[in-house]
């Protein structure tokens, strides 16, 4: 099992969770996140330019069973790029043990 | 008496109307700063329309007007009493244009917006009571007396022949260098300005808000600029109204116009700073000017407050939703723009428009100084820098204007 953690434009996310499905991975959890990195935006307010510091993203957080992870991360590469620096990044962690609640089952049939 | 009630319905609904600016203000002031002052605005807007009535009532209006009851010299200082006369008021012969209980109400709208143009410009750092008390004791005092020149037939009037005619000077002008001299006194909000001293952005937390502000504001402007006629006379209120809405259209595009140009975007919040610049512009002469002077008086308007609102970041002064720029500069170009354009235009009325900018804004000044100095050897000013950053929703008043769920 692998923890797949991924960072993406919003403007991207159903795309990416349309790949998602696409690519059998149907349950996940997003929220939306804050960071600094290379991209640079020139506001203007009031005749003053600023460059926001703050960029907006939205992570993902996906569980999957080894044999799914290239599938899984070829989908999110594929459907989440603009080719524009900020487009995030992809994480793959090992997941050490994985319960569903509801039965008790727990690796892979915990969240087939 | 059929032209009597005519005329004060009239008078009573422009009251009305100037009343309803005060909302107007509160949400241009609430969407133009930072969501964790927004009860701060909103306590601040509420205590001056609740407190500048009741001051109108048992001392201004009579310090206003003060008629024969002359203090000092001919017109210069006058009061008629305290508190409102009955007697006068039953005596329905006082103004053919509207009754006694109308004039007061619609002068006692108009004393408490001098007090809400201080209220935008200091916002974020103020302490609430060093506030109440400033804006207190400027209703009180000031604003009548600067009034009574004028329109209470002082000698602005009666000897120098100056002319405005709804209070670009009296009104805007006079909140505006109470507000120049206070952010003055208080200092920029933290964060507005950065180490090598450039003016850094701090983005409103709600412009669709600001937006339904100015609309308000220049729905009110009929009742300010249209009650300013003192009757129903049907020629002079649809002019004024003409006039008054021409010039904040222009307002709005010059200041759209020489912001884009400026700047090379296209910002919402200049757009509306210039309608109110537009509307402020027209407000000394709305009576005496053609469409087309009211159109180049309202372009020059805006265009002055997009200039006005680099000119205070130069200063390092810091005014969050452009009062001053709006409230004085452009109430100084209106004045002015008496001189220049429309039916009393001449160079001796230019320099009298001049002159009489000059005495009010010296007067305003020493007494917004005096006052703002007694109030911060009392209580101080500003709050400390740990309650200015957690927002003074939190911190003067215990609780926040938003909660999540």
């Amino acid at each position: 099992m692998k923890k797949i953690e991924a960072i993406i434009r919003k403007s991207k996310f159903d795309e990416v969770v349309k790949a998602l499905h696409d690519a059998e991975v149907y349950f996940f959890s997003y929220w939306d996140v804050t960071g600094v990195g290379n991209e640079k935006i020139g506001n203007v307010y009031r005749g003053i330019t600023y460059s926001t510091k703050d960029i907006q993203r939205r992570c993902l957080s996906i569980i999957v069973s080894d044999s799914f992870v290239d599938a899984t991360v070829d989908a999110i590469l594929k459907s989440g790029a603009t080719g524009n620096v900020g487009d995030g990044k992809i994480f793959v962690y090992p997941c050490e043990e994985a319960y569903r609640i509801r039965t008790g089952e727990k690796g892979n049939k915990s969240f087939n | 008496m059929e032209l009597l009630t005519t005329n004060n319905v009239w008078m009573m609904l422009c009251a009305a109307l100037v009343f309803f600016m005060h909302l107007g203000f509160s949400f241009l002031e609430i969407g133009l700063t930072r969501q964790k002052n927004t009860i701060n605005i909103l306590f601040k807007n509420f205590f001056i329309i609740t407190m500048g009535l009741i001051v109108y009532c048992l001392v201004g209006f009579n310090l206003m007007y003060p008629g024969d009851f002359n203090i000092i010299g001919n017109g210069i200082l006058g009061f008629a009493g305290p508190g409102l006369d009955a007697v006068a008021a039953a005596d329905l012969s006082y103004n053919e244009g509207y009754t006694y209980w109308t004039d007061f109400l619609f002068q006692g709208m108009f004393a408490a917006t001098a007090g809400t143009i201080i209220s935008g410009a200091v916002a974020g750092r103020i302490k609430i009571n060093a506030f109440m008390l400033i804006v207190f004791l400027y209703i009180l005092i000031v604003y009548p007396i600067v009034g009574s020149w004028q329109w209470g037939a002082g000698f602005l009037s009666e000897v120098f022949g100056f002319y405005d005619f709804a209070g670009s000077t009296l009104v805007h002008s006079v909140g505006g260098w109470g507000a120049l001299v206070i952010i003055y006194l208080l200092g920029a909000r933290k964060g507005k300005f950065d180490s090598s001293g450039n003016a850094v952005a701090i983005p409103g937390s709600n412009i669709p808000l600001s937006a339904a502000g100015v609309l308000i504001l220049w729905l009110g402007w009929f009742g300010f600029n249209g009650g300013s006629v003192l009757s129903a006379d049907p020629a002079n209120t649809s002019l004024v109204l003409v006039t008054t809405c021409l010039a904040a259209a222009a307002g709005g595009l010059g200041a759209s116009f020489v912001s884009t140009l400026a700047y090379k975007n296209l910002d919402i919040t200049m757009f509306m700073n210039g309608i109110l610049g537009g509307l402020v512009g027209i407000t000394a002469g709305a009576d005496q000017m053609g469409p087309t002077d009211a159109i180049i008086i309202g372009a020059i308007g805006g265009t002055v407050v997009v200039l006005g609102v680099a000119f205070l970041d130069k200063c390092k002064l810091d005014d969050p939703v452009g009062a001053i720029p709006v409230h004085l500069f452009a109430g100084i170009w209106g004045t002015l723009a008496v001189g220049i354009f429309g039916a009393s235009a001449s160079f001796d009325q230019f320099m009298v428009q001049l002159a009489s900018l000059g005495i009010v804004g010296a007067f305003c000044v020493v007494g917004a100084l005096i006052i703002a100095l007694t109030v911060k050897s009392i209580m101080g000013l500003r709050v400390s820098a740990e309650e200015e950053e957690k927002g003074l929703d939190i911190s003067e008043h215990g609780t926040k204007a938003y909660f999540s769920s």
